[in-house]
């Protein structure tokens, strides 16, 4: 993966190349909750948007460097899922759905309206690359193009993607699974079901945060368009398409989720009824979603030979 | 309070329960000993169920006191009251399907570890030495129930019996100092509900106090030291399996589910 930006015919497919590990975060933050902890939420792209605008503002109108405005992003997420989190997670069912669906739409909103800060509709311009500071028989560098970037964007997402890998790994990552399959069970072997599913929720949109972070210092640049509920709704989408529950099954959502568009952009007005449709065949002919292919065909063909093999 | 009842493990007392005006358990008072086997059987509709669920606290009582170990629990949720050391079976099981046999378990042990998120992220060497020791105890329970071949294996797999089984060792996982089983011998074939029988009779003799809900009466009458009957939410006797045997009260209660049926 890190050898892209040479090989790479051109800086749009670099760009591409970074909008994918960040659609890889974002899926894989959603994946972690959805996916491993049953918990659906409607505004990824809303914590997304709020990590984006967090880390774009205090750089714009403050002058703090993307160094610190990434984890003052996954602060100001966390917290704010913390806030949503605490009364919606009460409740079983679909509340958390609803909650984060009226958030993400608030966000959508503060993002418009709040023009002095975020600069309305017509997005928040101006806001500085990551750099890396000058030393002695070094001027430092601007990572102010897309190949640039590019090692940045892949380690962070590399370090996301282990921090799910070791969190599904713990007694944490086990407490999740066991709440979103049986909670009655979860909670009779002293699991706070509550607790888990809120501690989650908030290290997934921290994520997103960071994700955003990423995004506007990359692109230096941040529009509300990006962070509306249908974003927050295609997200799930490259969950399921992937594999929800599945480790690597955001890996392949979010490849497929940034490339796809790009393969049918020939297609112009069937663009989106394509991705539709392929959408719907994946998911009816593999429930499992992308990540869940290798292993069907392989039951698809064992099957055949043992079916051959009677006479 | 005499010394007896403050001795006991677990304690309630006065403890009552309504369901939309309908008494589902009313006023009840008993205590099971550290150490001992209690069964509570009665007819169908008589409480049981309520009163499992209301020491496990799925269920809230109107009316009355739990303690355990001395120290009120009544006002507690489910998973604390699991961390105090109250472990439970189902009698629909509770298993975590998706999960493999031994992470069942793992999860069982969860209460005994103590990483938080920070340190699981981090994957340090302090957790790595917690998910070893996790994994030990799981593994040996499996070992001891003879589940261990299917340790890595899907726990949506297994069959009815060897679920049961499972759900006992995920239990066990916490070392917890009271075991509630609601109905852990309901759907076994004879030789597996023998089996499930020695098994408690093995647990208790190393110390394990056991309160159950069963309707084997074969199972009861051998293993139970001491047995509540419940009646209509009510108790109607409570004693040795003789005692319980000849109470002219069980046997009408018996007696008049039986011509009812």
């Amino acid at each position: 993966m890190l050898a892209i930006p040479f090989i790479a015919p051109n800086a749009y497919v670099v760009s591409l190349a970074n909008m994918a590990l960040i659609n890889l975060i974002l899926a894989a933050s959603l994946n972690l909750l959805m996916g491993y902890g049953g918990q659906i939420s409607l505004s990824h792209a809303g914590f997304f948007g709020l990590g984006a605008y967090a880390s774009g503002i205090l750089n714009v109108k403050l002058g703090v460097t993307p160094w610190l405005g990434l984890p003052a992003a996954a602060l100001i997420t966390a917290a704010a899922a913390w806030v949503i989190g605490l009364p919606a997670l009460r409740l079983r069912g679909h509340y958390l759905s609803m909650a984060t669906l009226g958030w993400n739409a608030i966000l959508v909103v503060l993002f418009n309206q709040l023009v002095n800060l975020t600069g309305g509709p017509n997005g928040l311009l101006g806001v500085q690359p990551f750099a890396l500071p000058g030393f002695e028989g070094f001027a430092g560098l601007k990572l102010d193009t897309e190949p640039r970037a590019f090692p940045l964007v892949w380690l962070a997402s590399l370090l996301v993607m282990l921090a799910i890998l070791n969190l599904l790994r713990s007694r944490i990552g086990r407490a999740l699974r066991a709440v979103a399959t049986n909670e009655l069970g979860a909670d009779a072997v002293g699991v706070d079901s509550f607790r888990t599913k809120l501690v989650v929720f908030v290290l997934s949109a921290a994520m997103a945060g960071i994700a955003g972070s990423l995004y506007v210092h990359v692109n230096q640049y941040a529009s509300p368009e990006t962070f509306g509920v249908a974003t927050s709704i295609l997200l799930i989408v490259v969950v399921a398409i992937g594999g929800s529950g599945s480790y690597w099954g955001p890996l392949l959502g979010a490849l497929t989720y940034t490339a796809l568009p790009q393969i049918l952009l020939d297609y112009e007005d069937a663009e989106l009824m394509l991705f539709g449709l392929g959408m719907l065949i994946v998911l009816i002919a593999f429930p499992g979603g992308l990540a869940s292919v290798p292993d069907a065909l392989v039951r698809v063909f064992s099957r055949l030979f043992a079916s051959k093999r009677r006479p | 309070m005499n010394a007896k009842t403050s001795a006991n493990l677990l304690q309630v007392d006065g403890l009552a329960c309504r369901f939309d005006g309908v008494t589902a358990v009313a006023d009840l008072s008993f205590g099971v000993r550290a150490g001992e086997i209690k069964a509570v059987i009665g007819p169908n509709g008589a409480g049981k169920s309520t009163l499992f669920n209301m020491i496990a606290g799925v269920t809230r009582a109107n009316a009355g006191e739990i303690r355990f170990d001395g120290a009120r629990i009544d006002h507690l949720p489910t998973f604390q009251r699991a961390r105090r050391g109250i472990a439970r079976t189902f009698q629909n099981l509770q298993i975590f399907r998706d999960m493999s046999v031994l992470e069942n378990v793992m999860v069982g042990r969860h209460m005994r570890g103590s990483a938080g998120v920070a340190n699981a992220i981090l994957h340090g060497p302090s957790l790595r030495a917690e998910e070893r020791a996790i994994a030990a105890a799981a593994t040996d329970l499996l070992d001891r129930f003879g589940l261990a071949d299917k340790a890595q294996m899907q726990a949506g797999a297994l069959s009815f019996g060897q679920l049961k089984i499972l759900e006992l060792a995920r239990a066990l996982a916490g070392a917890p100092r009271l075991l509630l089983l609601d109905e852990p011998a309901a759907g076994l074939p004879h030789a597996d509900a023998d089996r499930m029988g020695e098994i408690i009779c093995g647990l208790n003799r190393e110390g394990m106090t056991v309160l159950l809900v069963e309707h084997n009466m074969r199972m009861v009458m051998a293993l139970s030291h001491d047995i509540l009957v419940l009646n209509n939410g009510r108790r109607i006797a409570e004693g040795t399996a003789d005692e319980v045997r000849r109470h002219p009260e069980v046997l009408a209660a018996y007696l008049g589910e039986a011509e009812d049926a």
